[in-house]
């Protein structure tokens, strides 16, 4: 196939939005956390942007979107960019440059390993991290992305349908943060209910705001053409997200107050759910993702805080974990041929089967992710600590690991 | 010399300025500080759920006035600051052993 320049602008720019939304993610966290772990918060974020872009060229890309070896996992042909240049690939967005596919799939790469960074804040050594990191993008990441992306992926071939990442990206992300947290065990002062009281609300905003802006590349830019899929997919996005903001907005009112940490939250996990469907479903299917979405997040962040006792920090379990199984199975729900002819028709449009299917890849990526995620979080454990030690996490981890702060002296 | 340390509401500030500056006093030195008396804390909310932050945010006015001048002043901050509740705060006074004006070198008295 010859290049398309208007596909080929929209995937470069959709790609641009996505690498946004790592930094949103710096922010969103970061307003999260005490004010002496801002920085280190901000850090795990912005480090990844580095480590992992570099493994994606070196090998990441390869291991998802190489040549497929039994559905499992991609071959090494694609190794240090061999082979990936300016032509189209034969499989992968075909009217765009290859490297263009690859820089598209790389900023998903990066943001699935910084979301899981929200589990483990506050305590996390940094060094165990980087290492941490490299290992799962390696061994959860680029296996789990071939299986339900990958030309010859097994999941793929069952027909699971994802169309931006709802298990590649968020139950990936959500169920390793789970796994990792209760490794790592809670923060000091968590369990005696000392208040950690979030330093910045407004970063948090901004970061919800830029994920929400860069969520239309990640959705939409997922359509890999310009056309009516992609404007589908984009109001698809919208829809849920400023449903799902208003409704967590109303059930932080019904029981409180209507909350501005609440409805960003809310924005992020109705941007969550809909990422399986967005493609798939049509845009005013945003309306019950949304609403579901925040109604589950909502609950089970409840639930994880009051029953689970487990310090799953910023809840990414909670937000993409089960905003993630909450899309993936709305996508066999709501899914139709009428939007996406490459896709399949949901339990409303008569096809009870889909919906198996979703429940089947929430399984797999649910599992797996966890499974492996606990290994390799022990190994890191016992051969180099995965936590700070007391004092350093008592003086926060801006200073003890990073040797900076957040905010300067007294004067000026 | 006495020093008064007032603990007063952020809210009240502009009115126990004014109520100083009546009395004569028109130095001050003003900062924001955390603490709690017998008053219960704040309710804040997380993302799902609540915390309680128990410091709360509060103002200290400090200056130091003329031994003949502490009732008066007292009397002056404390109309002014209070509303009745509980939180309206707490006066501290302190005996001062000098003053010094730094452009001038006047000391004691001469220096408020």
């Amino acid at each position: 196939m010859s290049i398309n320049a208007a596909d080929t602008a929209w995937l470069l720019v959709s790609s641009a939005l996505v690498m946004l939304m790592t930094p949103g993610v710096a922010l969103f966290y970061g307003g999260m956390v005490r004010r002496k772990n801002l920085l280190s918060t901000m850090m795990m974020s912005f480090a990844i942007l580095g480590l992992v872009s570099l493994l994606w060229v070196l090998y990441g890309y390869s291991l998802s979107f190489g040549p497929d070896k039994g559905g499992i996992i991609g071959g090494l042909d694609f190794i240090g960019l061999r082979t990936v240049g300016q032509e189209p690939s034969s499989v992968y967005a075909t009217t765009v440059p290859h490297l263009a596919f690859m820089a598209f799939e790389a900023m998903f790469a990066i943001i699935t390993v910084a979301l899981v960074t929200g589990a483990v804040v506050e305590r996390m050594k940094f060094s165990a991290f980087i290492v941490f990191s490299t290992l799962w993008l390696t061994i959860v990441y680029c296996p789990v992305a071939h299986w339900v992306w990958g030309s010859g992926g097994w999941l793929a071939r069952l027909g699971v349908l994802d169309f931006a990442g709802g298990t590649v990206v968020h139950i990936n992300a959500g169920a390793s943060a789970l796994a990792l947290a209760w490794l790592l065990g809670p923060r000091r002062g968590y369990r005696e209910k000392e208040p950690m009281e979030p330093n910045n609300i407004p970063m948090v905003v901004l970061g919800a705001a830029l994920l929400w802006f860069g969520w239309f590349g990640f959705n939409a830019g997922s359509a890999l053409t310009s056309g009516g899929l992609a404007a589908s997919a984009f109001v698809a996005t919208n829809t849920a997200a400023a449903t799902a903001a208003f409704t967590w907005m109303l059930l932080s009112w019904i029981h409180r107050r209507p909350s501005l940490l609440g409805a960003a939250t809310g924005a992020v996990v109705g941007l969550v759910a809909i990422t399986p469907a967005a493609g798939f479903v049509s845009p005013v299917m945003g309306i019950p993702i949304g609403i579901g979405a925040a109604v589950a997040c909502y609950y089970a962040m409840l639930l994880r805080a009051r029953k689970m006792g487990v310090d799953e920090s910023l809840d990414v379990w909670a937000c993409h974990g089960i905003g993630g199984t909450w899309g993936a199975l709305a996508t066999g729900l709501f899914a139709s041929v009428a939007v996406n002819a490459a896709g399949a028709n949901g339990l409303i449009f008569g096809n009870a089967m889909q919906l198996g299917k979703q429940l089947l890849g929430v399984a797999v990526v649910w599992v797996f992710a966890f499974a492996a995620t606990w290994v390799l979080g022990k190994i890191v454990d016992v051969t180099m600590g995965l936590r700070v030690n007391a004092t350093e996490e008592t003086v926060g981890l801006d200073i003890s690991q990073h040797g900076e702060r957040a905010y300067g002296g007294m004067l000026r | 010399m006495k020093k008064i340390e007032a603990i007063i509401r952020e809210e009240k500030l502009d009115a126990v300025r004014a109520a100083l500056q009546n009395s004569g006093y028109y130095g001050i030195t003003v900062s924001e500080v955390s603490g709690h008396g017998r008053e219960g804390g704040l309710i804040l909310q997380w993302r799902v759920g609540e915390y309680k932050v128990d410091f709360l945010p509060k103002l200290k006015v400090e200056l130091v006035v003329l031994d003949e001048d502490v009732a008066r002043t007292l009397n002056a901050i404390t109309s002014a600051a209070r509303t009745g509740e509980m939180g309206d705060g707490k006066i501290f006074v302190l005996p001062v052993e000098n003053a010094v004006r730094v452009r001038t070198g006047e000391e004691g008295d001469n220096a408020i």
